[in-house]
């Protein structure tokens, strides 16, 4: 048997978020990673393509390289990567119950750090009808498919959804030898296209329907095609393909935050947090795309450092502050992370905070309100783009007070 | 492929029932073979149902499927407990949302009664609100029916095709009968893959048992598939349905359910349409948003969390109300047709069923000694001890402790298992059925590759 785990801090997720946290927090403290996959590095690991690494490591790297390094840099400052660790639930105050080979146990920390991560909502969640053929997959499932096991999807795919996520289905499709016949998306424009040079950069030359949303997959064993439907008209077209891939719609992995009773984010899904990415339950904190569903990989990494700073403060000195502010997002902003601010305490993660736009605006103005009160204004040069994470200077809420109750943050 | 297999009994259908059927066979005094169309047990109409025991107390009174599943209801709860087939004893709850269906609480009552269930109680809206407080407004008052149970089909109807070729039945998965040919002594039933030729056949066809039927020369009833459609919630769900929530059945028909299922998660369901094609599981875009639509107002909340998946299941429902069982003495032939959604728990007593009706035309079925023990099933059900925790498992052997589905939790220990075990899967939907993996949150997001790799390599 082996024995139970005790650490200074105990971190649930070995992608950026995690690893990062944990490379910074493991030069002055015995860190442990749990990771439930075989190998460390998080959704990175099977993006291979390149486009990671340029705000936390000044570089730009392919996925799996950038997965390598963050797990090497959390190792040689001294952290314990343990993969194939898989946390299934809470034992105690900031102590998990694991499953792993060497046996089931529980690891306790003086603080953990929930870094959980993200995944796309799949077919069924989306409550598409039709035949459940096989052929019908998400991006994870598909990277997965072609960089972890070296398989083929097949031949003719129809990408769902024109996130940053979508075209790096289709960078891997094409990898795959499978051509990406038609990217689709409910939208009146294609989300990331415009605000990416990746696929214009690759040559990718993908036809895009707007307007439409997939309303029947058919085939019984194997997908034969897909039933489209023109929002607004109803009219029908059918394409063929045998590959269907569903990107984006992404949820929280927010299982062990609603185990432990954390409170939740209504609007993320995700465990409400703080600026210093404090959860509702002492000395639990939570970083990365589990906090902000989702941002790139290297604002995850950022998340990472930002987190060891409070971390280590709790250690120091345990104590939880009192209830903040809550910040709420109106439409068509979907959600704000972080979703407590606290006057007085230093700000969030580069001195951002996170919104998710559901409508496409050139150059957004946001307004924070305060019982009727305007209390912030931010101009943005950049554009307000669906199924990307609008970044707002924190300055936006600097006028938030203690004791004035809650804060909308709208589009002026 | 000139080979004949000869056996005493054919039992054709590999369902819920003819599994029962051949189990029971096949612990007497005869020879078996189950011959089943597709490549697993259990992958039609059994794999695709609200998989609740029922008590019967709701039954027509009187019918031969009142007496059965009564009857099979005790057998299957205890066959359960010792092959390791997980069942929960929910209890049930009938909630009348109008008048209509209020005022017909005591009329089911006592139906139930005469269904001999006698347990059932009449409560008023404050107790149907503490007993499901996630329940929509309205509620006027609701019938408890405590013994009500779920159960899972899969592993049910697993162990009874174990059990069968544990003690010597003949498997024949893939084997499609094409035709079929009534002997003065044998009856020969030509398959895709070879013939065999039995002193007796039992049709347990399930959707297809009249076509079968018919080709023995009969005409006596139709299968109409009827589609049910499902949609399945999140485990974190499982709060909201501590019990089965029935709709009182009315003027308007059936109407839909919200169970917990012994996965751990909540299930809504099932639509009914009545279809043409025999094969068509496909959901709809119509039964889809009129479930969601039901959904919301039997418990609104519900809506609000994230569905794990949505399916379509096809009952083989008939023109006549009761199960279409008969034996023909003199072609040895005996017919179970119209096994609707109580067939999983009438299961056994339908075997039972089976051997009274073969006694009485003559054919000795004397119980066999020496029979292998029943075996002990892979657990799956959320309620009991699953290897991933269970310390002194994976202390024995770390690969149940190596997680490979991460929302349900199933172990490369116990996908190995499966692919050595006696009804091996052939596909990943038969794997699924047999462990857990891929049917969780993620639908494959994370782990799809990995657990197509290992039905690949045979479990390494």
């Amino acid at each position: 048997m082996t024995a139970d785990v005790r650490a200074d801090v105990v971190v649930v997720g070995g992608g950026p978020a995690g690893l990062t946290a944990a490379a910074d927090l493991a030069r002055t403290c015995r860190v442990v990673v749990l990771d439930r996959e075989q190998q460390a590095g998080g959704i990175p690991r099977h993006s291979d393509h390149p486009g990671y690494g340029l705000r936390d490591l000044r570089r730009v790297l392919s996925g799996p390289e950038y997965a390598r390094r963050l797990v090497a840099a959390a190792q040689d400052a001294g952290a314990d990567v343990r993969t194939g660790w898989t946390v299934t639930g809470w034992a105690g105050e900031r102590t998990l119950e694991v499953t792993s080979p060497a046996g089931r146990l529980t690891a306790t920390g003086g603080a953990v750090v929930l870094a959980t991560g993200a995944r796309e909502r799949a077919r069924p969640a989306r409550l598409v009808a039709g035949d459940r053929p096989a052929g019908v997959l998400t991006t994870g499932q598909l990277q997965q498919l072609v960089h972890l096991q070296h398989r083929s999807p097949g031949t003719r795919a129809v990408v769902v959804g024109s996130e940053l996520v979508s075209w790096s289905a289709v960078l891997t499709l094409r990898e795959a030898g499978c051509r990406t016949v038609l990217m689709t998306t409910d939208r009146p424009y294609g989300e990331a296209y415009a605000g990416l040079r990746m696929p214009a950069s690759a040559g990718l030359r993908v036809p895009l329907l707007t307007r439409a949303r997939v309303a029947r997959v058919v085939g019984r064993e194997q997908v034969e095609a897909v039933e489209l439907e023109e929002v607004g008209t109803g009219r029908r077209r059918t394409v063929e393909c045998d590959v269907v891939v569903f990107t984006g719609g992404w949820i929280p992995d927010h299982e062990l935050v609603r185990l432990g009773g954390l409170d939740l984010d209504p609007a993320t899904l995700g465990p409400r947090v703080d600026p210093a990415l404090r959860t509702s339950s002492d000395g639990v904190f939570a970083a990365g795309n589990l906090v902000h569903p989702v941002d790139t990989a290297d604002v995850c990494a950022l998340d990472g450092r930002h987190v060891a700073a409070a971390v280590r403060r709790w250690l120091e000195a345990p104590r939880q502050p009192g209830a903040g502010v809550e910040l709420a997002a109106e439409p068509p902003l979907r959600w704000v992370a972080p979703s407590v601010w606290r006057p007085g305490e230093p700000g969030p993660a580069r001195g951002r905070l996170l919104l998710w736009p559901e409508e496409r605006v050139l150059a957004p103005v946001l307004v924070a309100v305060q019982g009727g009160r305007q209390v912030g204004r931010v101009r943005l040069p950049w554009p307000a783009v669906p199924g990307r994470v609008l970044r707002v200077p924190s300055s936006l809420v600097s006028g938030v007070r203690a004791d004035a109750g809650p804060v909308r943050i709208a589009l002026g | 492929m000139s080979d004949v297999l000869e056996v005493d009994v054919a039992v054709v259908g590999g369902g819920i029932v003819g599994c029962a059927v051949a189990r029971e066979l096949a612990g007497r005094d005869v020879s078996v073979a189950l011959v089943e169309a597709r490549g697993d047990v259990g992958d039609a109409t059994s794999k695709a149902n609200t998989a609740i025991l029922h008590t019967g107390f709701d039954a027509v009174p009187g019918s031969l499927e009142s007496r059965l599943v009564a009857r099979g209801y005790a057998l299957l709860s205890a066959y359960a407990e010792q092959a390791g087939i997980p069942v929960e004893r929910t209890g049930a709850l009938l909630v009348a949302w109008d008048d209509e269906q209020l005022d017909a609480l005591p009329g089911l009552r006592a139906k139930a009664e005469k269904n001999g269930y006698t347990r059932t109680r009449l409560v008023g809206a404050d107790e149907v609100y503490a007993r499901v407080p996630a329940l929509g407004p309205g509620a006027l008052g609701g019938l408890e029916v405590p013994d009500e149970s779920i159960v899972c089909s899969w592993t049910a109807a697993l162990a009874y095709a174990t059990e069968a070729v544990h003690r010597g039945a003949h498997l024949l998965l893939r084997h499609r009968v094409s035709a079929i040919e009534v002997g003065l002594a044998r009856t020969l039933l030509t398959t895709d893959r070879g013939a065999v030729s039995a002193r007796w056949v039992v049709n347990a066809a399930g959707m297809g048992a009249d076509v079968l039927d018919r080709m023995l020369g009969f005409d006596r009833f139709t299968v109409v598939p009827r589609r049910g459609e499902l949609i399945v919630f999140d485990k974190l769900a499982r709060p909201l349905a501590p019990t089965i929530v029935l709709p009182v059945p009315s003027s308007l028909g059936k109407g839909v359910l919200v169970s917990p299922t012994v996965y751990g998660n909540v299930m809504l369901g099932p639509t009914a349409e009545d279809l043409d094609d025999r094969s068509d599981t496909s959901t709809s875009e119509q039964g889809l948003s009129s479930l969601l639509e039901k959904g919301r107002r039997i418990m609104p909340s519900l809506l609000d969390e994230e569905v794990t998946t949505t399916y379509a299941g096809l009952r083989a429902s008939t023109e006549h109300s009761d199960y279409v069982v008969d034996v023909d003495a003199g072609m040895r032939y005996v017919l179970l047709g119209g096994i609707r959604s109580t067939g999983l728990t009438a299961s056994m007593a339908l075997a039972e069923h089976v051997v009274g009706l073969m006694e009485s035309a003559g054919e000795p079925l004397a119980e066999r000694p020496g029979l292998p023990p029943v075996p002990r099933m892979p657990m799956i059900g959320e309620a009991f001890p699953r290897p991933y925790a269970d310390a002194a498992r994976i202390a024995a052997d770390p690969e149940y402790g190596r997680v490979v589905c991460f929302c349900e939790r199933a172990t490369a220990g116990e996908i190995r298992d499966a692919l050595y075990s006696t009804i091996p899967p052939t596909d990943l939907d038969g794997l699924r059925r047999r462990t857990r993996a891929l049917m969780g949150r993620c639908q494959g997001f994370f782990c799809g590759a990995e657990v197509a790799r290992l039905l690949e390599d045979g479990g390494r």
